[in-house]
């Protein structure tokens, strides 16, 4: 019979050991799906997790890599804040959008312009919009106790909607010629997140994501908010003996991770993906829930996780091409990994034992 | 003459769990109609050893025989069938529910609802346990939901009736009513194994006693014959330290709650009815009360974790109600709540951790919000050396301590904040004789050195030896103060609500 048994104190050893078998036994797991869908296992799992970054065709995906990893890692930083202290907003994806419109929107209220201040002020809007529809799920927390993980997560489908109003509607392009969808930033030289250094497929919002990643760190190790956040998380009484007030803590880590989500849509619509349009949003708030998690919800865990993430996406676009996966095949792949991430994670707070039945 | 059988005998009995032997040979009986203590500390064996009495817990080693005749009880329903019933400690009752349709619910083959309430009114009335079988539950006392439980046992007329702790929840009158009604069980043949820490009880109540320390059998005695204090360190192995009582000044007022009233932060919690009262520098003023009459409440209240109208607690003649935890601390006033693991502290966090949880303000553990880890884990390890916690280090998470060596932590922590007034809930409940003198003590000694403290605790022996004064709780009242000197038992009760009304057992002489 095999026994769980409580450790007495999380054990170091596995809490860093459990991501890497997961990755492993994801391609293991992973290896066998494809083997069944009648493709070569191993080349697959290499056309993954190899070929993007050192094969052949690695100048084209290696920048790639950024530019997925940035808004999943600052998202997830954010969301991470919210987890670690029980508070649970799902709904980053719609604040990705708002973030995004508001932000795109003064750029394109002010069209043209050359103003060296009109970017920054972009940034500024996509923040406040990411924050203020952070701060829907938050109020009607704190006011009405609602659970914050219904309203944030509908709220997603009215962003969506919103989203398409605007693209079809007050942001479409005037000249455009009656075709749905916004101006395009690239033609837009004051309001484009353009790549900071060419070819690499770094733009200001992976930067921001690293700043993100040192801040949560410094927060959580050395401040003492970071110390309340974890401490509401494990023991929500005794955070209110230590004088933490959950109200102010649900706004703080509602607002942050709705803040940086919206910075992430503000950054992606001005760069990568370029113009508001029906559907520019592309998953990255959901997505990065699994990054913060497989990250464990730790700044550092989740800069890795973001980059193996979007390893995964970029490789999981190379396999549909060159081995015809269905990408479908690639979702489960992906689901796979925060199964298994999910399942081991056992490992770092029980112990296995195998023993005998007793005789009853 | 020849000796009569023996209801129960035991020998050695063995049940290990891993990392501790719970149990290590132990051997006793238990004549027809003897009242049996089984004595001993918390962690000594007793719990385990009546699970496997009562089939809940299946030993590795040993023998029972009841009767004469093997006993293996594998499930508690085959030691039922063979005439044990249990009362456990923490009652299994719906309080939606009235009292035979909970009794029904224990019962195997339930008759019709008007048959057992004609049974339930029967078998109370022989035992002297007035109890309305259609009475909600949840409108009874703690004793009359007890008399639910014992009669739900008597109904299966067992001949053995195992009591776990049952006095914790009661007050000194309804404990005597208790008693009339287990001495007429035992008159009538029926065995009772009586599991206690209080030892007073023990010798009013018990013909036999045997003390497990270790899991192990250390001693079988007639408590009558033995005092107290001997049977204390039979329990305890050692000789007990009797904490000392320095002559104390009383100084000027610290702490005073003026007419709160409060209503409950939930549903389950208990209104707080009218509170008045005030604690001078160098007293210990000591609340009693049986569980739930609001001691958690108050305690969070004077915490700072629910606030009240401004005037209506004043530290040092400050209105503070208005003020939250952080804020009360850097006044002087810190408190120690019941709950060590989720509420004193964070289970899962080190020891350093937890130090700083409330240790921040007053040891100025932090910068501009910036923690010093440093500095936190030197006080960690100021409490840990100075209130003598055993584990390896502070780094060591919360949970993995002793519930003794927590509670040292625990108050160790706030007492080394040097505070003007501390506020205690339960401060020895759950934790070893010596490890309860050491934070007695140390509880003197803070008030010794001109702090106010307000000790709420269910242990009445531990109020008296520590309390100036003397206040009792009851359904979110609190009693006047009195004198702690010179109270008696009787007086303690009454002031703790007496026996609520019960009615008294008519046994007959």
């Amino acid at each position: 019979m095999i026994r769980l048994e409580k450790r007495p104190s999380p054990s170091r050893f596995w809490t860093m050991l459990t991501p890497v078998l997961a990755v492993v036994l994801t391609m293991i797991a992973g290896g066998l799906m494809f083997a069944i869908l009648g493709k070569p296992p191993v080349e697959a799992i290499r056309t993954i997790f190899w070929d993007p970054l050192f094969g052949e065709f690695a100048y084209y995906f290696a920048p790639q890599l950024l530019v997925k990893a940035g808004p999943l890692i600052l998202i997830a930083i954010g969301l991470s804040l919210g987890f670690r202290a029980g508070i649970w907003n799902i709904g980053a994806e719609g604040q990705y959008i708002i973030g995004a419109l508001v932000g795109g929107g003064v750029g394109l209220a002010v069209y043209p312009s050359d103003s060296p201040f009109l970017f920054p002020l972009m940034v500024i809007a996509g923040g406040l919009g990411g924050f203020a529809w952070a701060m829907i799920p938050a109020l009607l927390r704190t006011a009405f106790r609602t659970n914050e993980i219904l309203v944030s997560l509908l709220l997603v489908y009215v962003a969506e909607n919103i989203m398409a109003s605007m693209a079809l509607g007050l942001m479409r392009n005037p000249d455009g010629a009656g075709f749905p969808g916004s101006r395009n930033f690239k033609d837009y030289p004051a309001a484009f997140n353009d790549e900071l250094v060419t070819g690499v497929g770094m733009h200001w919002g992976v930067l921001a994501a690293f700043i993100a990643v040192i801040f949560a760190y410094i927060l959580l190790q050395r401040h003492m908010l970071g110390f309340q956040i974890k401490l509401t998380g494990q023991s929500p009484r005794a955070a209110v003996f230590g004088g933490v007030r959950p109200a102010r803590l649900v706004i703080f880590c509602l607002g942050i991770s709705g803040m940086l989500a919206g910075l992430a849509g503000l950054f992606e619509v001005t760069g990568p993906s370029g113009q508001i349009t029906t559907d520019f949003n592309q998953g990255y708030g959901f997505t990065a829930i699994i990054v913060a998690f497989l990250g464990r919800l730790h700044p550092v865990g989740i800069l890795l996780a973001g980059l193996l993430m979007a390893l995964t996406y970029i490789g999981g676009d190379a396999a549909q091409l060159n081995l015809g996966l269905p990408s479908s095949a690639i979702q489960a792949f992906q689901g796979m990994l925060l199964f298994f991430l999910l399942g081991v994670d056992i490992l770092s707070n029980f112990r296995i034992r195998f023993r005998k039945r007793e005789v009853v | 003459m020849m000796k009569p059988k023996p209801l129960l005998a035991i020998e050695d009995l063995t049940k290990a769990y891993p990392g501790v032997v719970a149990n290590n040979r132990v051997s006793f009986e238990i004549e027809p109609g003897e009242v049996h203590a089984l004595l001993g500390e918390n962690g000594a064996g007793k719990s385990t050893l009546v699970k496997m009495i009562y089939g809940l817990v299946r030993p590795d080693a040993g023998r029972m025989t009841l009767k004469g005749e093997p006993f293996e009880p594998h499930e508690p329903r085959a030691a039922r069938a063979a005439g044990v019933a249990m009362v456990f400690q923490h009652f299994s009752l719906f309080e939606a529910l009235n009292v035979a349709e909970n009794i029904a619910l224990g019962m195997e083959n339930a008759p019709p609802q008007r048959q057992l309430a004609a049974r339930i009114t029967e078998v109370s009335e022989t035992y002297g346990l007035p109890l309305d079988p259609d009475r909600l539950v949840g409108d009874l006392s703690a004793g009359e939901r007890q008399r639910v439980e014992i009669i739900r046992c008597l109904l299966q007329d067992p001949q053995l009736l195992i009591m776990d702790e049952p006095t914790s929840v009661l007050t000194p009158q309804e404990v005597e009513i208790l008693f009339q009604t287990l001495r007429k069980l035992s008159a009538e043949g029926t065995s009772i194994l009586y599991i206690s820490h209080k030892l007073e009880e023990i010798r009013a109540l018990c013909e036999t006693a045997t003390i497990l320390r270790g899991g192990k059998v250390v001693a079988t005695c007639d408590p009558r014959d033995v005092s107290a204090r001997s049977l204390a360190e039979m329990m305890v192995g050692q000789t007990l330290m009797q904490p000392s009582r320095a002559r104390r000044e009383m100084g000027p007022v610290r702490l005073r709650i003026k007419d709160l009233t409060l209503a409950p932060a939930n549903p389950f919690g208990t209104r707080l009815k009218n509170i008045s009262l005030s604690v001078q520098a160098g007293e210990i003023l000591g609340i009693g009360g049986v569980a739930g009459n609001g001691q958690d409440e108050l305690l969070s209240v004077l915490s700072g974790e629910v606030h009240t109208k401004k005037g209506a607690v004043e530290l040092n003649g400050k209105p503070i109600g208005d003020l939250g935890p952080n804020e009360r601390r850097a006044l002087g006033l810190l408190a120690a709540p019941e709950e060590r693991l989720g509420h004193a502290a964070a289970p899962d966090m080190s020891l350093t951790e937890n130090a700083l949880l409330t240790g921040w303000v007053r040891k100025r553990l932090s910068r501009r919000g910036f923690l010093n880890w440093g500095k936190a884990r030197a006080f960690a390890e100021e409490v840990i050396a100075d209130f003598d916690v055993r584990t390896p280090g502070p780094a060591n998470a919360a949970r993995a301590l002793s519930g003794g060596n927590l509670q040292k932590f625990v108050i160790g922590r706030e007492i080394l904040q040097a505070p003007d007034v501390l506020v205690v809930n339960q401060p020895t409940w759950g934790v070893d004789a010596s490890a309860a003198a050491a934070i007695r003590q140390a509880l003197l000694d803070l008030a010794a050195s001109g702090a106010a403290v307000i000790c709420i605790s269910q242990d009445l022996d531990e109020l008296m030896e520590i309390s100036d004064n003397f206040a009792a709780l009851n359904g979110g009242n609190l009693t006047p103060p009195r004198p702690a000197k010179g109270l008696s038992v009787d007086e303690i009760g009454l002031m703790m609500g007496g026996a609520h009304d019960m009615e008294a057992a008519h046994v007959e002489p």
